[in-house]
């Protein structure tokens, strides 16, 4: 088939729709709008092979506003029917939003199933730890004592940290990013898109109206070089503003802790080099919280295995190639007999 | 059971029904289903019942651990699994505990002498064993020690005691295929196939099935075991037969309509009885184009099945009752997005868990308006093994025309019951070829066909047609989200006028059997066909007005059918439910029918409704 290449380059304003916004004014998904819109042009994507896929909540409106196809389905099941649309036809690249609620509450069991299975997309789960469209009731992600409209006198269960569900559940590719950090999230979000399986990436998004400043202890700009760490594989884990704080292996507690180089005979020898490919550290990573940590973002985790699409394409690939579909032939094996 | 004797020493019947009960491990569905294909080679009519308990291994010898198989067969048309066995073969005492009151009186009795020990009567609540005293005088009682002659005819292939008892269906049905007449060589290979790895397995059970029947030859001139000939129902059109269940028939149903409309198919679906057996067959079929998708519960099921019909190939999702109760908020998903989907929904007897194994139509509310919101969808119900087949092709069909789902209704009895079919040919069946939408030209999502009203199908991949939909509502003119109260008017009409316009292109209602107009109808639809079709069959021989009126298409309904249900003075509705069709039909024509219910998890017996028909046409037995 010969096809017209389109030599224009697309940009990040080629993936607006025409449809009018409608998230709160100040909402950290205007920004994850933007960074996906950024990356999609980075990435050079073809808006007619691109597909969207959402559940319910504020997050999964993102759909309207990409100009790619997209996708807005019913609460928790955007990863079965993203597996669906990667089934019918594997060479579409389909973006899954979702959000603590949608994802990890009412379809929490399709996200441990589409992490579980390896299915080639890449899943952004909008974390703010709060139930915004429907008004602010806490979430599984919510700090324990979350005072919200169900929980007046505070939430008592413990909450889940997604990246760690998600390294559990057996992904290949664990990243975190934050909504405002427009730098750092595209470039996230193309490795994300490179990886073959399941990318689950966490966006820490604040949810302006319900729970501002979730998140503030570590996303404010002028702290950010001290509490957060964006880890890059092959490289020592150093943070801060000096570029002297950094996490050490800790072989006699079997724990990460903060070290400071120059100090106590700390070298950069002895801080942790990142691998992306340690399961066992990445589990150790997304566990850190601020202030006692930094906040681990970036790539934390990337192994690549066989995606669950490809091997369920390869099977009816090798039936077509040997074995003639033949439907008379089907119908009339084993015993028949004849009537005169 | 109408006897002749010929002067081959066989007595000879028009139709037999044959009930094999044993524990659930004795190997009753196996020996069932091999005795039905040698009689269907044989050129009779049958129909099978395969009536087994939810559990795999129920502990050994208790009643709830009987496992059944019925097979009626004629030289006439049969048309259901038989109202009484004529013969009954039991392998414990609980078989025959349990199935004695269906047997008809006067009928053969097998049973394994051997079974009757003090244990395996304790379990089935025997106090005294029924074999020696005179509780079986209504019948022809056989006492086999079934399980020593097994075990002597097997003991040249040296093995175990336990394997070497298993063989003792295999010395039963070869005792019944002498009492038949029929050939042992069908079996003989099947089993030389079934075991070509283990071959002592192989012969053993050969020599069981060659002992059986040589029992039969030698015992026959001491005994009172007889010998009966059922012929060839000859009404039969040529061509080439075989037999098929439901489940298998609505499979391929399923595959020939996506090959007939050049669609692939994607099975999403979780195991779940009777209906598994559609993803077992469908799973085989990779060379067809056929992904399926066992998805991690009957929610990813459909939804899996729904990015399918996103993507542009037809999803299928198939379940029974309550799966289907699961996939409802994503059946409204598909509705409002208005894509194509075929839904299965194999019944089986709720509400909740109810009876896993056996069968109902009590799902007919669920599948006509188990939603929430205005959420009308097509229904097609199938009302034989074979059936199902052509219904399978139908669902596909109207789905992707009209963009709609299509709920499929089969139940258990049907999906697991066994009747012979005319296969056909595929190269002579029409095609629908299916086309998706590739003009940019003044498009968007919600296009309309003039005609059908269904929707543009533009699938991902196709530039110049980038959309979004949901399942929030859609403007009329441009497919984009709206909040418009008179927009959410208009569109609920035309969802409702699209599903309201099928009735034009499905086939106007017949009369199945009998005249249109009369003093009376018996209407039905699905799995009970079969015992209504006899019951009004012989009805009519015995002069009474009635009719038979079945239902396959359960939404909409055919345009004529109030017609032809105002052309009698009295209806009956036939179901095995509390009255779904009954209220359905009330509800749509103010039709005052007398209902005939049945929820017993067992189908009609032909005498059932008879006795109604009876009782209405106002006739004493």
């Amino acid at each position: 088939m010969n096809e017209q290449t389109d030599v224009k380059k697309l940009t990040f304003k080629d993936f607006e729709t025409d449809q009018e916004v409608r998230w709160c004014p100040g909402c950290g998904d205007y920004a994850i709008l933007k960074a996906v819109q950024m990356t999609l042009a980075n990435i050079g994507a073809t808006p007619e092979n691109t597909v969207f896929v959402s559940g319910i909540g504020c997050s999964s409106r993102f759909p309207y506003y990409v100009e790619t196809y997209g996708f807005h389905t019913i609460h928790g099941r955007a990863p079965a029917i993203a597996t669906g649309v990667k089934l019918a036809n594997p060479e579409l690249d389909v973006w899954l939003v979702t959000g603590d609620g949608d994802g990890l509450s009412i379809g929490g069991n399709h996200m441990l199933h589409v992490l579980r299975r390896n299915v080639n997309m890449q899943i952004m789960l909008f974390n703010n730890e709060i139930y915004g469209l429907t008004k602010g009731q806490y979430s599984p992600t919510s700090k324990q004592g979350t005072k919200s409209p169900s929980t007046p006198f505070g939430s008592v269960d413990l909450p889940l940290t997604p990246c760690s569900f998600a390294i559990g559940a057996g992904a290949r590719f664990v990243a975190r990013g934050i909504d405002t950090a427009l730098k750092a999230l595209p470039g996230t979000l193309a490795r994300a898109k490179e990886h073959n399986g399941a990318s689950f990436i966490e966006i820490l998004q604040n949810c302006i109206v319900f729970n501002d400043k979730t998140f503030e202890h570590f996303t404010l700009k002028k702290e950010a070089a001290n509490t957060q760490i964006h880890v890059e594989h092959g490289q020592p884990m150093i943070y801060g503003k000096e570029k002297n704080r950094g996490l050490h292996f800790n072989k006699d507690k079997f724990a990460l802790e903060t070290v400071t180089i120059g100090e106590d005979g700390i070298t950069e020898d002895d801080i942790l080099v990142h691998d992306e490919t340690n399961k066992l550290m990445a589990q150790m990573l997304v566990e850190l919280t601020a202030p006692e940590f930094p906040v681990v973002c970036g790539v934390i985790y990337c192994d690549p295995k066989e995606s669950y699409d490809d091997a369920v394409h390869k099977q009816v690939e090798v039936a077509k190639a040997n074995k003639k579909a033949d439907f008379n032939a089907l119908i009339r094996q084993g015993r028949t007999w004849t009537v005169e | 059971m109408n006897v002749q004797t010929t002067a081959q020493n066989f007595d000879e019947l028009d139709s037999v029904c044959v009930r094999f009960a044993g524990d659930s491990g004795d190997g009753m569905q196996l020996t069932g289903d091999q005795f039905s294909v040698v009689t269907a080679l044989e050129g009779s009519d049958l129909s099978t019942f395969p009536d087994f308990p939810a559990e795999i291994r129920a502990p050994v010898g208790t009643t709830f651990g009987v496992s059944a198989f019925q097979i009626n067969f004629g030289s006439v048309e049969v048309s259901t699994a038989g109202d009484e066995p004529d013969v009954l073969v039991a392998m414990n005492p609980a078989a025959l505990k349990v199935s004695l009151e269906g047997l008809r009186k006067g009928g053969v009795i097998v049973v394994d002498e051997g079974a009757f020990n003090k244990r395996n009567l304790d379990k089935a609540g025997y106090e005294e064993n029924p074999l020696e005293n005179d509780s079986l005088s209504d019948y022809q009682v056989q006492k086999l020690d079934i399980t020593k002659m097994t075990l002597e005819s097997v003991k040249e292939f040296g093995l175990g005691k336990k394997d070497a008892i298993r063989s003792k269906n295999m010395w039963t049905l070869g005792l019944i295929l002498w009492m038949f007449g029929r050939q042992r060589k069908p079996i003989t290979d099947w089993l030389e196939q079934k075991f070509k790895k283990i071959p002592d397995v192989a012969n053993a059970n050969i020599a069981a099935v060659n002992a059986g029947h040589a029992y039969g030859e030698t015992a026959e001139v001491s005994s009172n075991l007889r010998r009966y000939h059922v012929g060839r129902h000859t009404t039969e059109e040529a061509g080439e037969y075989r037999t098929v269940n439901g489940n298998q028939a609505l499979a391929w149903g399923l595959v020939a309509g996506s090959q007939l409309g050049d669609i692939p198919l994607m099975l999403g679906t979780y195991p779940i009885t009777p209906a598994s057996a559609l993803l077992h067959t469908l799973s085989e079929l990779k060379e067809y184009g056929v992904v399926t998708f066992q998805a991690e519960d009957e929610i990813a099921a459909v939804c899996g099945a729904i990015g399918a019909s996103f993507a542009g190939q037809l999803g299928v999702t198939s379940s029974s009752g309550p799966g289907i109760a699961l996939k409802t908020e994503a059946i409204g998903l598909a509705i409002s997005a208005e894509l194509p989907l075929v839904i299965v929904d194999v019944q089986r007897a709720g509400p909740s868990t109810g009876l896993p194994t056996k069968t109902e139509q009590s799902d007919l509310y669920q599948a006509v308006w188990g939603r929430n919101g205005d959420a009308p969808i097509v229904v097609l119900s199938a009302s034989n093994p074979h059936d199902c087949f052509d219904v399978g092709i139908e669902a596909v069909r109207l789905a992707t025309k009209y963009m709609t789902p299509v709920m499929v209704l089969s139940d258990g009895y049907i999906g697991n019951a066994s009747e012979p079919w005319k296969i056909p040919d595929i190269t002579k069946m029409e095609k629908f070829t299916v086309k998706h939408h590739t003009d940019p030209e003044g498009f968007h999502p919600f296009l309309r066909d003039p005609e059908t009203l269904a929707r543009v199908w533009a699938k991902p991949g196709t530039p110049g047609l980038l959309h979004r939909v949901g399942g929030i509502e859609k403007d009329y003119d441009s497919g984009h989200i709206s909040y418009d109260a008179a927009n959410h008017q208009k569109m609920s009409d035309v969802r409702a006028a699209k599903i309201d316009g099928i009735a034009n292109d499905i086939p106007l209602q017949s009369v199945s059997l009998g005249d249109q107009g009369g003093k009376l109808a018996v209407v039905g639809w699905g799995s009970t066909r079969g015992a209504i079709h006899q019951a009004v069959k012989r009805a009519r021989a015995e002069d009474i007005d009635v009719s038979h009126v079945h239902i396959d298409n359960i939404w909409p309904l055919p345009r004529n059918l109030e017609e032809v249900l105002n052309s009698y003075d009295n209806v009956i509705v036939a179901e095995m439910n509390k009255g779904q069709m009954n209220n359905l039909l009330r509800a749509q024509y103010l039709l005052d029918a007398h209902l005939l219910s049945k929820v017993s998890g067992q189908p009609f017996k032909i005498t059932e409704i008879l006795d109604c028909i009876r009782e209405q046409a106002g006739v004493s037995k």
